[in-house]
């Protein structure tokens, strides 16, 4: 089970939270005046890597606030947690290699 | 490819079992060019390479896996196999594939112990019974077999099953699929291998694709491997939970996410359940192996992951469920448990289609559910990439189907997981 | 006979304590702290079980938890008889019942054993070649004969009377393992002030330390200086100490699981105990202390009873008080047998021989065994074993230049004991996602880089002298504290070891043999009878991944999980593959380490603790009326309330009449509530559902619909204006908690622009819906002056007022079609005001109703319940709802995906009324439909019926329906095909009763 660091509240146990998919990718301000392919990228296409990926979390047995996290998919390993709205941070390679550890 | 009988089992004993030969061909490096290259030696991808050779008569073909053959799905699956699907395009597709099962081992000469033990699906309230009916309904009208039992007709055919009414979610009824049944996942992939190997089809193991290389216009021209560049004209993947990463070399998103998906089994005990059962409601699917063991699936993990391993609390979860329903199974000991990687689309059906990169196909997206598809995908993929268009069955499983919002829905028509 | 191969003066059992039970029925003695297998082995019984294919009689090889054949089932009766238990962890107490296993008639007569004589015929994946024809003979005749003689115990077939327990913790240190190595890491790591578990599968403390009379500690014997240790760790507020515990699972983020054996060794457990406990913890930093494991030699008849790892003879003698035989021979790659030959004889046991595959052994203990006179022969093998359920001799053969084996010798003996080295136990370690490295030195896999916060130390490293074992475990132990956060002073022990039973040496695959052996059996994985044959023959085949090597032949597949056998199946492989073993390498290590219970992982959720019980404050009330009740998500709702005599059918038609003619009283608590508040509440309200919501005044009320952003319905609910920026929510039973979660979801990750606060209300609200043309005539008397007539408070308006003093607000809203209230109150008044209103209506001979009738009800009205008439695949228009989406927002949810071409095909299935031509013919739920009644299967499916009743208020039943098209064929005669006939319906409107509505607005 995974450790999982809330910015709220700390660290707490998966069984928390729950998973919200890929992050960073915006509601289109204007979804009607999209293509039927566009919206299709915003609303099914995912990257899925196999690697860093930035993905949703909600501390929904706890403060049920979402937050953003980066963990390395083919270890579990979190490099960091970041509020909503904060920009991608930036991994360093040193992180990067941790987490893939 | 000398035919495996009891006959040549008593033959080759005589010779102390010295004669046996290889039961594929293992190619170490692979040919500067194919016609075709398979991405992927799971299940699907040998049993679409069969299927090209044997009845599409293209047999200058690779397929080129990543680790050991049928070591990701395959060999991680709870080996559920039926057909009583919702909706007519899954219902076809998985009944195409059911149709296969039932001759595979005398197609293949090699005993995939299709066991035709039948699906028991519980109902454990109203909601359930109406979803259920609709299904047997909708089943016996596409002439699929399935039937609704009552509670005690359940309990006769399942004996162990606990319909006590004082349980949290008592058993209001079942539908039955007979012909559903368990085989023997290796077999199905090794079995598939032998008779390609046998007919010419290159399997290369330890074998990564990196790159996926294309020409000037725009299609296909092979693929960049661990063990050097191979051409091809046609490419095909067929990688589970690595599609997303495959496809991805050729510029493609998928509409996939990959989720963790656990199973385990009990030690070995006498027969003592006599088919499959799921419940869908408390999560709880199981059966008994030919050696013995009780087979059980466990739910997914919601994030995404390629390490082929989730929570405790995830098997711990269903087998609470067990023994509600079982509670004689209590004391029964997990003695393996394992992790695979499922690729799940936003509607939970699979992806068997061309790409929008000429000379590319894909199949993949069929999340907990593609072992019972097997030879059916196998089959339909290799129509679909041997003349570069689908089979009506398939047709519908196309990536554009999100595009353009006709989705094949089964788990939110049903709330069926797969 | 019994006790006779007692050795007294030896071992820890308490020889003052006999203990009584019994084994296949026959009365057996031993002592209290014996195994099942050291009291059998006491009375000269080796044979103990049958093997799994082949079933040949099998006797104990090791004395741990790695034991692959004596296998046994414990305890009596349907519910109580555990199979597949091992005899040696099978802790004995007075009246201990235990069976032997797969066999028949009985263990000393066995007539699978027919299987052995049929051996030839049965290599690994003979099943794939066979049984083929004819076609149908497979279910029917083969797999039952195959299914029958595999498996190994009986499964109970009553339900498990035991309860279990589950538990999470945390610690600073968790050591797994308490042999000389963890209990030096522990008692370092607790000196460092960390907080430590430390945890062991078997009943003591101890380890390897348990049955070394050699080596000293201190000048102490060794299990003296355990228990120094223990008492001094057992002294520590911050040492947590479990026995009968085993680590099984090492998962991400350094979260163990153990599993603790509560009451199993017990003859009368305390009822409130539970049998076993699951531990899943949170470590910081986690010691892996897990030891090693001795290999057994591969060579012919290596199974038979008699034949066993030498340190499982010394582990019976010196912890248990046994000797396994009178006269040994033992073949050795390892010097650490050379310790156990002069154990055995310092207890009386004769060493016929020591049989050393390797050419010039030479350590401190060989040249003990040879000062005293035992015959020792180097560069030699075993050829053979002889005997069947018991050992006799066994023949030494001398290695010949070039590999092959000369003539041998029979020696005479009833034990033989043999060493093939160690393989430390790397499950843990594996688990854990760390890479195992080959070690050339030890021909052997190692711990590499740790890939978590986790360490191992002493034997399962590779450590196997007692002096670096301590040391390294102090230091580890030291180690992991620190990175705990534990960096206290610590006085670390320096203690003083002397020892000579060094594990040195070892040996991997299988013996050299003379002749070609074509029909030796040389077992591999004993339990599921794997030979050196089998795994030469999958080769042969072209399986030359290990990991197909182990699917081809199920080596490393059997309870023990391969842990006395992966390593011999990967030197048979490597030498017949040709390739070294670092090019082979290991199988996956699986969890769990040994087997666990099913009762362990579900805990205390079993009966109506599998899941939480939600009930709404009318509960009481509802039982006390009979009511019948039905599980909807997590919540009992009261389905009917039967009179004496009454069916569902007649006690829904009753109640449906008196909801009609006067009034009905029914608990809608399970309603979802959330309240929606803020200066933006509106425009949030706008973006979420597919309504406007901007003109919605205060006091007054909308039916709200929700769709997902594919389009499709998710949700429904009335929402009541309270305030300009207050809305109250309501979603359906099971969609309570994901509306939240997808408003949420929105308000915090896309929305940011929005000032809205959401709260979920649900449990704050309870809900009594009084329904009827009289309903208005109960309430008024008891809402405290409040003015509900048609003119101040019509249909869809809400107020917020009092009732009898209480806080409440009022819905005028109706999902029946009548005149109806909703009566929201806090929960914990809610019986109080449902038993005046119950009062306030009996002169209206007002009439509880449940779920049924509330369904029969709105289905004559035609309003949809989502997730009956929807199911994830409709739109709002789908569901004859397409008047409640705003044309004129710009935006919502689900907004864009309806706009596509799919989304507006005529042929979508679409909400409409059914009437069969047979008044009293009610259609089950979930019938199809078609077009054409001559039509033959595969019929084309046009719909089905998503609702169907009988309509006591019409007087006939009535249907609703998904249909293709369904709102153009009003007036067409479809049909429902049956198995055995067509059931003719004509479509007509969804709404069957008071289509305008009038009975609403009085």
């Amino acid at each position: 089970m995974l450790l999982i660091r809330c910015p709220y509240c700390g660290e707490r146990a998966e069984v928390e939270f729950s998973n919200g998919g890929e992050a960073h990718i915006d509601r289109p301000a204007d979804p009607m005046s999209l293509s039927a392919e566009e919206w299709a990228q915003f609303l099914y296409m995912r990257d899925n890597p196999k690697g860093l990926i930035a993905e949703r979390w909600r501390h929904a047995h706890g403060c049920n606030r979402f937050f953003n996290a980066i963990r390395d998919t083919r270890t579990d390993r979190f490099v960091v947690t970041y509020e909503i709205g904060q920009p991608r941070p930036d991994v360093t390679p040193e992180q990067a290699a941790e987490a893939a550890r | 490819m000398e035919r495996f009988s009891a006959l040549s089992l008593a033959k080759k004993a005589l010779g102390g079992h010295l004669g046996w030969k290889p039961q594929w061909r293992s190619v170490e490096q692979p040919k500067k060019a194919y016609d075709i290259i398979i991405v992927g030696g799971g299940g699907h991808g040998l049993g679409a390479a069969y299927y090209l050779a044997k009845q599409h008569g293209l047999r200058n073909i690779a397929v080129i896996e990543r680790g050991w053959l049928a070591g990701g799905n395959t060999a991680r699956n709870t080996t559920i196999i039926r057909s009583n699907y919702l909706f007519d395009e899954s219902s076809s597709y998985y009944e195409h594939s059911l149709k296969l099962w039932e001759n595979l081992s005398q197609e293949l000469n090699y005993n995939v112990m299709f066991s035709q033990r039948g699906c028991l699906m519980v109902a454990h309230t109203v909601h359930d019974v109406q979803v259920f009916k609709r299904h047997v309904h909708a089943n016996r009208l596409n002439g699929i077999d399935n039937e609704w039992l009552s509670a005690e007709e359940a309990k006769e055919f399942c004996p162990p099953l606990n319909i006590s009414p004082n349980i949290r979610y008592p058993v209001l009824g079942a539908s039955l699929q007979r012909r559903a049944g368990t085989a023997r996942h290796d077999a199905v992939a090794w079995g598939f291998a032998r008779a390609a190997s046998d007919m010419g089809v290159d399997i290369i193991e330890n074998c990564e694709v990196t790159g996926i290389n294309r020409g000037p216009d725009g299609a296909v021209t092979g693929v960049e491997t661990t063990k050097g560049t191979v051409n091809a004209k046609k490419v095909a993947v067929s990688a589970a939970g690595h599609s997303s990463v495959v496809l991805e070399m050729a510029g493609i998103r998928l509409p996939l996410q990959s989720n963790p998906l656990q199973a385990l089994v009990s030690e070995p005990v006498k027969p003592a359940f006599p088919t499959i059962v799921m419940s869908n409601t408390i999560h709880a699917y199981i059966s008994q192996s030919d050696k013995g063991e009780m087979v059980i699936g466990a739910g997914t993990d919601s994030y995404v992951s390629y390490t082929q391993r989730g929570g405790l609390h995830i098997p711990a979860e269903t087998l609470a469920a067990i023994c509600e329903l079982f509670p004689m199974f209590r004391r029964l000991r997990m003695m393996r448990s394992w992790g695979g990687i499922t690729d799940n689309t936003p509607d939970r059906s699979p992806i068997t289609a061309k790409t929008s990169v000429p000379g590319l196909y894909v199949n993949c997206g069929w999340g907990t559910g593609g072992f019972k598809a097997t030879p059916g995908a196998a089959n339909l993929f290799a129509w679909t990439i041997a003349k570069n268009e689908p089979h009506p069955i398939n047709a519908p499983f196309t990536i554009e189907r999100f595009r353009d919002g006709v989705m094949i829905d089964e788990a939110a028509a049903a709330a069926v997981a797969h | 006979m019994s006790r006779s191969f007692r050795v007294p003066g030896r071992g820890r059992v308490n020889t003052r304590r006999p203990v009584r039970f019994t084994f296949d029925g026959r009365s057996i003695e031993g002592f209290e702290g014996d195994t099942l297998a050291s009291a059998l082995l006491a009375t000269g019984t080796h044979l103990m079980g049958r093997s799994f294919k082949y079933h040949r009689p099998r006797g104990p090889i090791s004395a741990g938890s790695d034991e692959p054949n004596a296998i046994v089932a414990v305890g009596s009766g349907p519910a109580l008889q555990t199979p597949n238990l091992v005899a040696t962890q099978v802790e004995i107490y007075d009246g201990l019942t235990a069976q032997s296993q797969n066999r028949f008639p009985c263990l000393q007569f066995d007539m699978g054993a027919v299987n052995n004589l049929a051996s030839p015929l049965l290599p690994s994946g003979f099943y794939y070649k066979t049984f083929m024809w004819p076609r149908n003979f497979w279910t029917k005749v083969y797999e039952p004969i195959i299914r029958r003689s595999a498996g190994l115990g009986v499964a109970p077939t009553a339900p498990d009377p035991d309860h279990y327990a589950f538990q999470y913790t945390f610690c600073d240190v968790l050591v797994a393992g308490a042999g000389p190595s963890g209990l030096a890491a522990a008692l370092a790591a607790a000196k460092a002030g960390a907080e430590v578990m430390i945890a062991d599968e078997t009943a003591e403390f101890g380890g390897s330390l348990l049955f070394d009379r050699a080596s000293r500690i201190d000048g102490l014997q060794t299990a003296d200086w355990v228990e120094r240790t223990v008492t001094e760790l057992k002294a520590m507020p911050n040492v947590r100490m479990f026995t009968r515990t085993t680590v099984f699972n090492y998962g991400p983020h350094n979260m163990v699981a153990l599993n603790q054996r509560m009451t199993d060794h017990l003859g009368t457990p305390d009822p409130a105990t539970p049998r076993e406990r699951l531990w899943q913890v949170r470590a910081k930093q986690v010691v892996i202390a897990s030891g090693a494991i001795e290999r057994p030699l591969v060579f012919e008849g290596n199974d038979r009873p008699g034949v066993m790892l030498a340190s499982a003879a010394l582990t019976f003698l010196n912890r248990y008080g046994v000797a396994c035989g009178r006269r040994a021979v033992i073949a050795t790659a390892d010097d650490s047998a050379y310790r156990v030959a002069l154990d055995l004889i310092e207890a009386g046991v004769t060493v016929a021989a020591i049989v050393d595959i390797r050419p010039k052994p030479d350590s401190e203990l060989f040249r003990k065994v040879k000062a005293a006179g035992i015959t020792v022969l180097t560069n030699s093998t075993v050829q053979r074993a002889h005997g069947s359920q018991r050992i006799h001799s066994v023949e030494l053969a001398p290695v010949l230049p070039g590999g092959d084996v000369g003539e041998g010798k029979n020696y005479r003996c009833d034990l033989l004991l043999m060493s093939g080295g160690w393989t430390p136990s790397l499950h843990l370690f594996s688990q854990s996602k760390g890479k195992v490295i080959y070690d050339a030195d030890l021909d052997t896999y190692l711990p590499g880089e740790s890939a978590q916060a986790e360490r191992s130390t002493g034997s399962c490293r590779g450590l196997y002298d007692l002096g670096e074992v301590l040391a390294d475990g102090l230091k580890i132990g030291t180690e992991a504290a620190k990175d705990a956060g534990c960096d206290g002073e610590i006085d670390l022990p320096l203690w003083e070891v002397t020892t000579d039973a060094i594990g040195r040496g070892g040996f991997t695959g299988a013996l050299p043999r003379r002749g070609k052996g074509l029909t030796a059996m040389a077992f591999v994985d004993y339990q599921n009878d794997v030979t050196a044959k089998d795994v030469k023959l999958a080769v042969r085949e072209g399986f030359r991944s290990i990991e197909h090597i182990k699917r081809y032949t199920t080596t490393g597949m059997a309870t023990d999980q391969g842990k006395t056998s992966n390593l011999n199946a990967l030197g048979i492989a490597s030498s017949a593959l040709g390739r070294p073993k670092q090019q082979i390498g290991l199988t996956t290590f699986r969890a769990p380490y040994t087997p666990v219970t099913f009762g362990a992982f579900s805990g205390h959720e079993r009966g109506n603790e599998f899941d939480p019980d939600r009930r709404t404050p009318i509960d009481p009330w509802a039982r006390t009326k009979g009511a019948v009740f039905e599980d909807v998500s997590l919540w009992r709702r009261a389905r009917y309330f039967p009179q004496p005599g009454e069916d569902m059918d007649a006690a829904v038609a009753r109640e449906c009449l008196a909801v009609r003619k006067s009034v009905g009283i029914f608990d809608a608590t399970t309603l979802g509530k959330i309240e929606v508040v803020g200066p933006d509440a509106a425009e949030f309200m706008n973006r979420m559902y597919v309504n406007a919501w901007t003109k919605l005044g205060v006091g007054k009320c909308r039916y709200g619909l929700m769709c997902r952003e594919n389009g499709f319905v998710y949700d429904d609910g009335v929402v009541g204006r309270i305030a300009p920026d207050r809305f109250h929510v309501t979603t359906t039973t099971g969609g309570a908690a994901g509306v939240l979660n997808m408003m949420e979801d929105y308000l915090q990750t896309e929305w940011q622009d929005l000032d809205v606060w959401l709260t979920s209300t649900s449990e704050e609200w309870a809900v009594i819906a009084v329904q009827g043309p009289k309903a208005r005539e109960v309430l008024a008397p008891l809402v405290d002056g409040l003015d509900i007539s048609h003119k101040t408070m019509p249909h869809m308006s809400v107020v917020e007022g009092t009732i009898g003093g209480i806080p409440m607000r009022l819905f005028r809203v109706s999902f029946s079609g009548e005149l109806g209230f909703e009566v929201n109150v806090p929960t914990s008044r809610a019986l109080e005001v449902w038993e005046r209103i119950w009062e306030a209506g009996k002169p209206h001979n007002m009439t509880p109703y449940g779920t049924e009738t509330m369904h029969v009800l709105r289905a004559e009205k035609g309003y949809i319940i989502v997730g009956q008439e929807t199911d994830g695949t409709a739109t709002p228009d789908d569901a004859g709802c397409g008047w409640a989406v705003s044309k004129l927002k710009k935006d919502f949810v689900g907004k864009r995906s309806l706009a596509l071409p799919a989304m507006q095909d005529p042929d979508r299935y679409q909400l409409v009324g059914l009437y069969t031509e047979a008044p009293q013919e009610v259609l089950e739920e979930g019938v199809q439909l078609v077009a054409n009644s001559n039509e033959v299967i595969p019929m084309n499916k046009i719909g089905h019926v998503t609702s169907s009743y009988h309509s006591a208020t019409l007087g006939r039943s009535i249907a609703l329906a998904m249909v293709s098209g369904g709102r153009a064929r009003m007036g067409q005669t479809l049909y429902v095909p049956m198995e055995d006939r067509m059931i003719p319906v004509t479509v007509t409107s969804p709404v069957f009763y008071d289509a305008e509505g009038a009975r609403l607005n009085v």
